[in-house]
């Protein structure tokens, strides 16, 4: 009898779990939907606390609270801007979580277990122990422990499909044999190396495609864990969550015109290295101050401004807000143009924004805005730079070539701020910056703003 | 291959076709809350971490088992919050505004 309840308590929290991520499809219905899914948790522990194996509760209670004490805290106190790091860390989290849940498991069974349970486990402690590290190098990269820059060494990929093989070799025999615990923690050992490789290449704007592949491989831990333990709600919450990342590092992959494969095979970062062409030396850039801006912005009809990483870093999307405010005060229309990729996560952009109380259907992406910019006075660039490279549309020999871009430089102005005249990511010069009609506004976001506020606002 | 694995890989797929059909519904607009919700509801690792750390498998099982249900939890409890934090921020145009500074 207990074990049919504790089913029908996984059967309500799967339903709940969709549930809940089909209301993320509107703003209107997200936070009942994810009532419902955290309902659909609460039924699931509740259930599981019922398991004819559960004999005491003590450590379960430790873990409970601490676990909650410390989410509850870093949920609370998080400052926006560091979302994708936070996003990281609790990849790994989860990844610990199925991995030692896996080893446990072979530490009880080892040599009886079935080849398929095998082969399950096998996929849980290998993308769990790959998550894990993974998602710790990317969020040293993303808290700037370590440099955020590419690190390659020689012969990479040559060692990574060496690692890669051998890796394969152990699961097939472990598979075959099952009882060889040597293999099986030589396994995971190197689930660990094999992180630390998949990411240490990756440089920081390749950050949203990696978060969303490990956020991917975490889901397929969960879901591997759940074909060991035979749990069922395990296999679906993984599977949801294991597509959620796959379709997000796919239209991540796709806004970065990188190919699948690449993405799949993280091989990915070493390429983009500096191919610096475009008309640097040849052309003088024009800039701007504050006050001639301000006579810009207060008489423009149509302003659209594009955030990128740089605004995240100075912090500055109150400024931007106040400004969106000063303008439409004075009768002008603002909206925001959001790259896929602009920040370090999928959605980054949307969520600094809202933060800083811009209302989200003035949140324009790619597609619909793009057609918008023929039409616009002004365009302002804080602090991106290869999402509004046109080389990316007309240059075949630029390494960004055919990744989809917003089309800023068909703007009547652009305005672009910066911190200095350094290159992008990705190292290219990018052109529009030479344009006739763009004007440079060089300095922090944050102050720039700051002082482009206040001259709008002493605008007659 | 027993019948309940083959029953298991049934499970699997379908929840990755409804999986699939769900998310590619969701906006851009909402791809961070996206992930910190997924990554809460894949926190239900912490139901094999539960047996795990009340269970008489002995004490390295406990260890482990506790260990994996602090890490899980702060998924669970933080992914939710978090979230929902989030998703407080994203207003309409005719929402309430804080007023303009």
């Amino acid at each position: 009898m207990k074990e049919y309840l504790i089913q029908a308590a996984y059967l309500a929290a799967s339903l709940l779990f969709i549930l809940g991520l089909r209301g993320l499809t509107s703003p209107g219905t997200a936070r009942r939907g994810m009532r419902l899914a955290a309902v659909g948790m609460v039924l699931a522990v509740v259930g599981t606390l019922l398991h004819h194996d559960i004999v005491r509760y003590e450590w379960i209670i430790v873990g409970l609270v601490v676990g909650s004490a410390i989410g509850a805290a870093m949920a609370i106190l998080l400052p926006m801007t560091a979302v994708p790091q936070r996003t990281a860390i609790s990849l790994s989290f989860g990844a610990l979580a199925a991995t030692l849940v896996g080893i446990a498991e072979y530490i009880r069974l080892g040599a009886e277990m079935a080849p398929a349970t095998m082969a399950a486990l096998g996929f849980e402690v290998l993308l769990g122990s790959i998550t894990i590290t993974g998602s710790l190098v990317a969020f040293a990269k993303l808290q700037e422990l370590m440099k955020s820059a590419p690190v390659t060494w020689p012969f990479q990929n040559p060692i990574n499909i060496g690692l890669f093989l051998l890796t394969v070799g152990m699961f097939v025999s472990l598979v075959i044999n099952p009882g060889n615990a040597t293999v099986f923690y030589g396994m995971i050992g190197l689930g660990l190396l094999i992180g630390v490789f998949l990411v240490l290449p990756i440089g920081g704007a390749d950050m949203p495609v990696v978060i969303a592949l490990l956020n991917s491989y975490c889901g397929l831990a969960s879901s591997a864990t759940g074909f060991v333990l035979g749990n069922n709600v395990l296999i679906i919450a993984g599977a949801l969550d294991g597509a959620s990342g796959f379709i997000l590092s796919i239209l991540m992959s796709k806004a970065m015109n990188r190919s699948f494969r690449n993405v799949l095979f993280g091989a990915f970062g070493g390429e983009t290295a500096a191919l610096a062409s475009g008309p640097a030396g040849r052309l003088t850039v024009r800039s701007t101050n504050a006050e001639d801006l301000a006579v810009l912005l207060g008489y423009a009809n149509h302003v659209i401004i594009i955030p990128g990483y740089g605004m995240a870093v100075a912090q500055a999307q109150h400024e931007v807000r106040e400004l969106m405010t000063l303008i439409e005060a004075r009768g002008g229309t603002v909206s925001f143009a959001v790259h896929p990729v602009a920040g370090r996560m999928p959605g980054h952009m949307n969520v600094l924004l809202a933060e800083a109380n811009v209302p989200y259907d003035k949140l324009v992406d790619m597609d619909d805005i793009n057609p918008e910019f023929p039409r616009t006075d002004v365009v302002m660039v804080i602090g991106a730079n290869d999402v509004v490279n046109p080389a990316a549309r007309s240059d075949p020999a630029s390494p960004i070539y055919g990744m989809p871009i917003l089309d800023a430089d068909k703007a009547k102005n652009v305005v672009v701020l910066k911190r200095s005249m350094g290159t992008g990511f990705a190292g290219i010069e990018n052109a529009l910056f030479y344009d006739p009609k763009t004007q440079m506004y060089f300095g922090d976001a944050k102050k720039s703003l700051a002082a482009l506020v206040s001259e709008l606002r002493h605008l007659q | 291959m027993s019948l309940t694995a083959v029953l298991e890989i049934y499970v699997f797929l379908l929840a990755g076709c409804v999986g699939f059909l769900t998310i590619t519904k969701v906006q851009p607009l909402l791809h961070t809350p996206l992930m910190s919700a997924t990554n809460a509801i894949a926190g239900i690792s912490l139901v094999g971490s539960l047996v795990l750390a009340g269970a008489d498998h002995g004490t390295l099982s406990t260890v482990l088992g506790t260990i994996a249900v602090t890490a899980a939890t702060i998924n669970v409890v933080g992914g939710f919050m978090l979230t929902d934090r989030m998703l407080k921020m994203f207003k309409r145009e005719d929402a309430p505004k804080k007023p303009a500074a």
